[in-house]
């Protein structure tokens, strides 16, 4: 038999916390994609198949602000690359072949990873994997559940549900904006966006907004941020 | 089926996709410095859009709604006192409401 992992307890307690703001994160999007005019089933294939926030908003976002099915495809799927990215250091952790790739893939998200790689030893790293991405993708699916059911009952625009979409936005965007860089390459997504409001269909300005990013990131960094990029966050 | 369900499935599946492609490319690939500078601002480049987007736009034309823009103004004062998620989701739709009841 193994030995018990050590961390165990607190390692479960932490992804229970995480689950928890994933459940009410959860619940403010069900409210926001029902409120939008999404139907109930739309709304859970997102937080189901989809799984990884900031692309479902984003498609909510667009595809209820007038814009074209292929701008909310773009928007969410410009937002998911990030997720690609989590994948170099969890298949170093979790080694998963064949079939066991196609369900793992799946749990690889903004939080999972941050829990899996900041385990001390591989069993740790594998058990904060699997407990996060379970009881997340459980407690997502519930919030996103109860959160739709709530936002049929109600009026989304008394509610002041329109709020609640930027608001959320904002929330995802503010730890990274501690980076000066990352400051510059929000105040220019946001420009691009607002010059292009009046001048492209719906939905284009957030996926031009795309542009700033490219701009930005082949653009040599300078010494200084580059020392800045180093800085825990 | 609709085309919204065309593109929310195409959506869904290709956020999968994406993630399996993470597990299964060659790490040199997404290893590369530039590569990784490119993924990591577009969420902060798109979001901040979103938010512009979600405040400004009016289906092609500049509109504001100034209950919604003091929600998000207090959303954003949540966030310098360092709450949570979920007060900052409340306060955004709650002053938004309350100023919409009262207007």
């Amino acid at each position: 038999m193994e030995e018990p992992l050590p961390d165990r307890d607190a390692i479960l307690k932490a992804a229970i916390g995480i689950g928890l703001y994933a459940g009410a994160f959860g619940a403010s999007f069900g409210a926001i994609s029902v409120g939008s005019g999404l139907s109930l089933a739309q709304t859970m294939v997102l937080s189901l198949v989809m799984f990884t926030g900031a692309s479902q908003f984003a498609f909510v976002g667009v595809a209820a602000g007038g814009g074209t099915p292929f701008a909310a495809v773009a928007a969410s799927l410009l937002l998911a690359i990030r997720n690609a990215f989590y994948g170099v250091p969890l298949s170093e952790i979790l080694h998963p072949t064949g079939l066991a790739r196609l369900w793992t893939a799946h749990f690889v998200i903004d939080e999972t990873t941050a829990m899996a790689v900041s385990q001390a030893t591989p069993r740790a790293q594998r058990y904060a994997f699997w407990a996060t991405g379970l009881i997340l993708f459980l407690l997502w699916q519930l919030g996103s559940l109860s959160g739709a059911l709530v936002g049929r009952a109600i009026n989304p625009s008394a509610a002041g549900l329109d709020a609640a979409a930027p608001a959320v936005f904002l929330a995802l965007l503010w730890p990274s904006l501690r980076r000066r860089e990352a400051r510059w390459v929000a105040v220019g997504g946001a420009a691009v966006a607002l010059v292009l409001i009046p001048l492209t269909p719906p939905g284009i300005p957030v996926v031009a907004a795309a542009s700033v990013a490219l701009v930005a990131g082949l653009y040599p960094a300078r010494d200084v941020a580059g020392i800045e990029d180093r800085r825990p966050r | 089926m609709s085309a919204l369900w065309l593109a929310l499935v195409i959506a869904a599946v290709g956020s999968y996709l994406l993630k399996l492609a993470g597990m299964s490319l060659p790490e040199s690939i997404l290893n590369h410095p530039k590569v990784q500078r490119v993924a990591q601002f577009l969420p902060i480049a798109m979001l901040s859009a979103l938010v512009a987007v979600e405040l400004f736009d009016g289906g092609g034309r500049y509109t504001v709604d100034w209950r919604t823009l003091a929600g998000v103004a207090a959303a954003i004062v949540a966030l310098l006192l360092r709450r949570g998620f979920l007060v900052v989701f409340l306060v955004a739709i709650s002053v938004t409401a309350l100023l919409r009841l009262l207007t």
